[in-house]
């Protein structure tokens, strides 16, 4: 039988977003689920329930109602108690719920046989798995919004403008950690025109900093910060103060500060201190996306904007509310992707495939048992990538037509020497002198083709096939010289001769021309 | 009525065709001047032919025949010529080489028959050698000529025909050979030599047959190749036997340029040529070929649409398309031309990677691609693009597979193990078009289809094609 989805509205303060938008409605029910959205779900994100109910979703007042509806909900906030209380007995439930940071809450779903599948545990570094990435979607949304919200505080242009009054120089931005967020606030800042520069403990990222537009700005400290599964580490302390004075310098340089830097189970690194703030401009801003996670600058206030040294330090930590149809389109196609994995049959029944890697990570709970954490994922590929590219470089060898090959070892050479000076003082030993002047011209014969084969392109191959079996038919003159040969005495020529020579003759024919004139179809196929 | 040219004069015409003829091999190292090429080696063949029929050698008698044979014969080859389909190519060459082994075969019968000019002593024997072995060579390019057509024609079944003890049988027919050679020397008249010869002109025959019989489908590149050095050697060995030096150049020429293409073609597949000539590799799904540990794939195919895979180009920069045999029996390649046309409007980089072996005969899909009039320069060697793939957004590959196959790299086990590959599954994504899940002509699962990188599209190349051209004209 055909499951119900069920979209509640978010109850958390502030959040705006909704688990699904009408257009994922249609392919979630193409995938044979039913669907119910509790009414008023989607205000906040500009999806009306009118709009949910064109696209094919039962609308439901009440969340009570809709909870006992649905076999399955989607969410995106961590569920309330009251939420938990509402979910149907061995109901499932997917969305954001962080277990390592709510151990009660697991508790309560566990109690409810639930089967819990936390968007927030997916093995990122499945490829496979990317699409259902909500953490990586929702952080990109994130990355963008914060430049928003720092243009609209700062004072100034982005881009470098010259005008009829004068010149405008560009803002600077730095951007603190170049992880899903930081890439993405690059990518913005850079396409409003800011010069824009980047730090990541992670050195691997430059490349991804530079493709957005930005600049990789180096700690001056050999450190790997690579933690494994694509998440940074706790640097030594080494490399925390030549990273400060990093810090310190860009500060006294930049007009905006993002700083996304997060650890993962960890609080968030303190990058930008009281005296960093008071060596910026007046007029500048720092946008701590970190701010929820106690936040990257000392002077962060949690949730708010405040001014401080003649700084704006925006701290909130509802960016995707601020964007909230983008965040809600890009989270709901993610669960959808997942429902796709999921049901995998299409007939709107879902099979929790424990043996599957991005599933087993993802469910936290299954049928009432607590299974996360997950057995450890495997290694991360920056481990095993210079495998593949010696396996490359070896398997290059050989490759290549025409390409000097490697000379011929020394024995095989000598070998081959010996066999030719056998073969050679066999043949001049036994056969006459007319014999060896016809075999001089034929070795040197084959000399030349090969020179000359050696340069014909790999792409012609075709051509030089029929235009070699043109020519072979110069047998034509081996027959030609047979049909009427001056004989002695004008005796009449052999008939038996004459036949098989005309035999030989139209064969040949044949070959000259259907030769020839297909080689030069080709030929003339070949344009640029 | 006595000759026009001298024996001097038709001697130097012989030069100057001789030189024609190389500078003809020499022109194709480049599409541009290689239709001067061709136009060299026809300047050629019609000085050869001329400077022999007004020659010393040939009487007024003869040239009413002359030209009767030639008209019939150059009227079939210019019919040929003009409605061969392209996706046909490698039949039509094998059926040419037939014809050349055949004339050979004549030509040497001819030869042993003529008792014009009597020979005695070891020039006699040299001369009768001659005779016999240009028969022979003849007579295997004939009839093995004749079966790689029909196998490629698809009138004999592609699947390699292994006799027991074909190997023994194949030296027992050697031997039998060389026995019937020296009677045929041994013979004192032209009655007695007649049964050696033909005895050993059906045994080569048989051999021949026997031969290509045995070599799969997927090997047929290096038996085309390998069939157009014998029609090369065999004019050459009745250069010898007419103790005519264009002929011996000539047949050099052309037999030492099969050999060196069955050279490439041997490599390009990581095998020697003599196993190939051994047969029973290219198999069609008959033996099983033996698996290694590694080679049985783990994971899941993903099946993709038409419609994203029409998605998935539009949104790419850079396109790498790798067609192979059954982008030439879906008769694919005009629509992969218009979809290229399509693209490139669009300002997407899209280039096309050939394997050496990929389709029938060396060079057949430069040849079906150039039909359909994609430009050649965006049609790349394999060696050319095979460092590009990493940066490439869509990897296309359109009915090939061995060329494509990782394993060839990975897994030492793998039959097909060493032999250079097309490295699609490093672009950021593949699409890989074919009608089923069936393997390759060498019989080894594909590890390709299960990366996570990998779309497969399901169905007939043609019929997919348009479909995602509508879509890519649509958007």
């Amino acid at each position: 039988m055909a499951l119900t989805i069920g979209v509640p509205r978010e109850t958390l303060a502030g959040e705006k977003r909704v688990a699904t938008v009408p257009e994922v409605v249609e392919k979630l029910i193409k995938l044979g689920f039913s669907v119910a959205v509790e009414s008023g779900a989607g205000d906040a994100a500009n999806c009306s329930d009118d709009s949910y109910r064109a696209s094919g979703a039962q609308v439901i007042a009440g969340a009570a109602n809709l909870f006992a509806a649905s076999d399955i909900v989607f969410k995106v906030g961590v569920p309330t108690t009251d939420e938990v209380g509402l979910l149907r007995e061995g109901g499932t439930l997917i969305g954001f719920v962080w277990p390592a940071q709510n151990p009660e809450l697991m508790q309560q779903l566990a109690a409810k046989k639930a089967t819990v599948l936390a968007i927030d545990s997916l093995p990122r570094m499945l490829s496979r798995a990317q699409k259902m990435d909500a953490l990586t979607s929702q952080a990109g949304v994130a990355g963008y919004r914060a430049v928003i919200e720092a243009a609209n505080a700062f004072g100034r242009f982005f881009n470098g403008q010259i005008t009829a009054a004068g010149k405008v120089p560009p803002a600077k931005v730095f951007i603190a950690g170049a992880g899903v967020a930081g890439l993405a606030a690059i990518g913005t800042a850079a396409g409003l025109g800011a010069i824009v520069r980047a730090n990541d403990t992670r050195a691997e990222v430059a490349d991804q900093v530079v493709s957005l537009g930005g600049e990789f700005v180096k700690v001056d400290f050999e450190e790997e910060g690579g933690g494994g599964g694509g998440y940074a580490k706790v640097m030594s302390e080494g490399f925390q103060q030549a990273q400060r004075e990093m810090y310190a310098k860009q500060a006294r340089e930049v007009d905006i500060i993002i700083t996304t830097a997060l650890i993962p189970g960890k609080p968030a690194p303190r990058l930008i201190t009281a005296e960093m703030v008071q060596s910026m401009k007046p007029g500048s801003v720092i946008v701590d996306m970190a701010a929820e996670r106690g936040g990257n600058c000392e002077l962060t206030e949690p949730g708010k904007a405040v001014v401080k040294h003649g700084v704006t330090i925006i701290g909130y930590s509802d960016l995707n509310s601020r964007l909230a149809k983008q965040s809600s389109t890009l989270y709901a196609t993610n669960l959808f992707r997942l429902a796709e994995e999921l049901c995998k049959t299409k007939d709107g029944v879902i099979d929790v495939n424990m043996e599957d890697d991005a599933i087993r990570g993802l469910t936290v709970i299954k049928n009432g048992e607590v299974t996360w954490p997950p057995p450890a994922p495997k290694l991360p590929p920056a481990a095993t990538a210079p495998k593949p590219a010696a396996a490359a470089t070896a398997a290059k060898k050989g490759h290549g037509h025409g390409a000097a090959s490697e000379p011929m070892a020394a024995g095989t050479l000598t070998i081959m020497f010996a066999v030719a000076a056998a073969l050679f003082w066999f043949v001049g030993a036994n056969a006459p002198a007319a014999f060896l002047a016809h075999f001089t011209v034929f070795v040197l014969a084959c000399f030349v083709g090969y020179m000359v084969v050696w340069n014909v392109t790999p792409a012609l191959h075709t051509p030089l096939m029929s235009v070699t079996n043109a020519i072979s038919s110069i047998i034509c003159i081996g027959a030609l010289v047979q049909i009427a040969p001056p004989l002695a005495g004008g005796a009449p020529p052999d008939t038996w001769i004459r036949w098989l020579a005309v035999g030989g003759i139209a064969l040949t024919a044949v070959n000259m021309f259907g030769g020839f004139a297909v080689t030069q179809r080709m030929l003339d196929m070949f344009r640029k | 009525m006595s000759a026009v040219l001298s024996s001097e004069l038709a001697t130097v015409s012989y030069i100057g065709a001789t030189i024609l003829f190389i500078l003809s091999l020499g022109g194709l190292s480049n599409p541009e001047t290689s239709r001067r090429g061709n136009l060299y080696g026809m300047i050629g063949m019609t000085i050869a032919v001329l400077a022999t029929v007004f020659g010393p050698r040939v009487t007024a008698a003869g040239i009413p025949w002359i030209i009767a044979s030639m008209v019939v014969g150059g009227a079939i080859g210019l019919y040929a010529a003009k409605v061969v389909k392209m996706t046909q190519m490698p039949e039509l060459v094998a059926l040419m080489h037939s014809l050349v082994g055949l004339a050979a075969c004549l030509v040497g019968f001819a030869s042993y028959i003529d008792t014009s000019a009597p020979l005695a002593g070891a020039e006699k024997t040299i001369h009768e050698l001659e005779i016999y072995i240009g028969i022979l060579i003849g007579a295997v390019t004939f009839s093995g000529s004749l079966i790689a057509f029909g196998k490629l024609n698809g009138k004999i079944g592609g699947a390699p025909l292994l006799l027991p003890a074909r190997h023994w049988l194949n030296l027992a027919g050697l031997l039998v050979v060389i026995w019937f050679g020296g009677k045929f020397i041994s013979s004192h008249s032209i009655a007695d030599g007649m049964t050696p010869l033909i005895v050993m002109t059906v045994i080569a025959l048989l051999f021949g047959i026997h031969m290509v019989m045995a070599i799969g489908g997927a090997d047929m590149p290096v038996v085309v190749s390998m069939l157009n050095s014998y029609s090369g050697w065999a004019a050459a060995a009745t250069g010898f036997m007419l103790s005519n030096d264009l002929l011996i150049v000539v047949g050099a020429l052309v037999g030492s340029s099969g050999a060196i293409l069955s050279y490439i073609m041997c490599r390009a597949m990581n095998r020697n040529f003599i196993s190939v000539i051994a047969g029973g590799f290219g198999t069609g799904g008959g033996t099983p070929a033996p698996k290694g540990d590694a080679a049985a794939p783990a994971g899941e195919v993903v099946p993709i649409s038409a419609l994203e895979t029409a998605e998935l180009l539009k949104d790419a920069k850079s396109v790498i398309i790798v067609p192979g045999y059954g982008m030439a029996v879906a008769q694919a390649q005009h629509t992969v031309y218009e979809i290229t046309k399509h693209l490139r409007e669009k300002g997407v980089n899209i280039r096309f990677g050939i394997h050496p072996v990929a389709g029938r005969m060396p060079g057949h899909m430069n040849v079906l691609l150039a039909e359909a009039k994609v430009p050649y320069d965006i049609v790349m060697e394999m060696d050319e693009l095979n460092d590009d793939f990493p940066t490439t957004d869509v990897a296309m590959v359109i009915g090939a597979n061995d060329i494509v196959n990782p394993a060839a790299q990975d897994d030492p086990a793998s039959p097909i193990a060493g032999m250079p590959v097309l490295e699609v599954w490093k672009a950021k994504t593949s699409i890989v078009m074919k009608r089923s899940m069936a393997s390759g002509y060498a019989g080894v699962d594909n590890p390709l289809f299960y990366k996570e990188n990998n779309r497969m599209l399901f169905g007939d190349a043609k019929k997919m094609l348009d479909e995602v051209l509508v879509a890519l004209k649509a958007a």
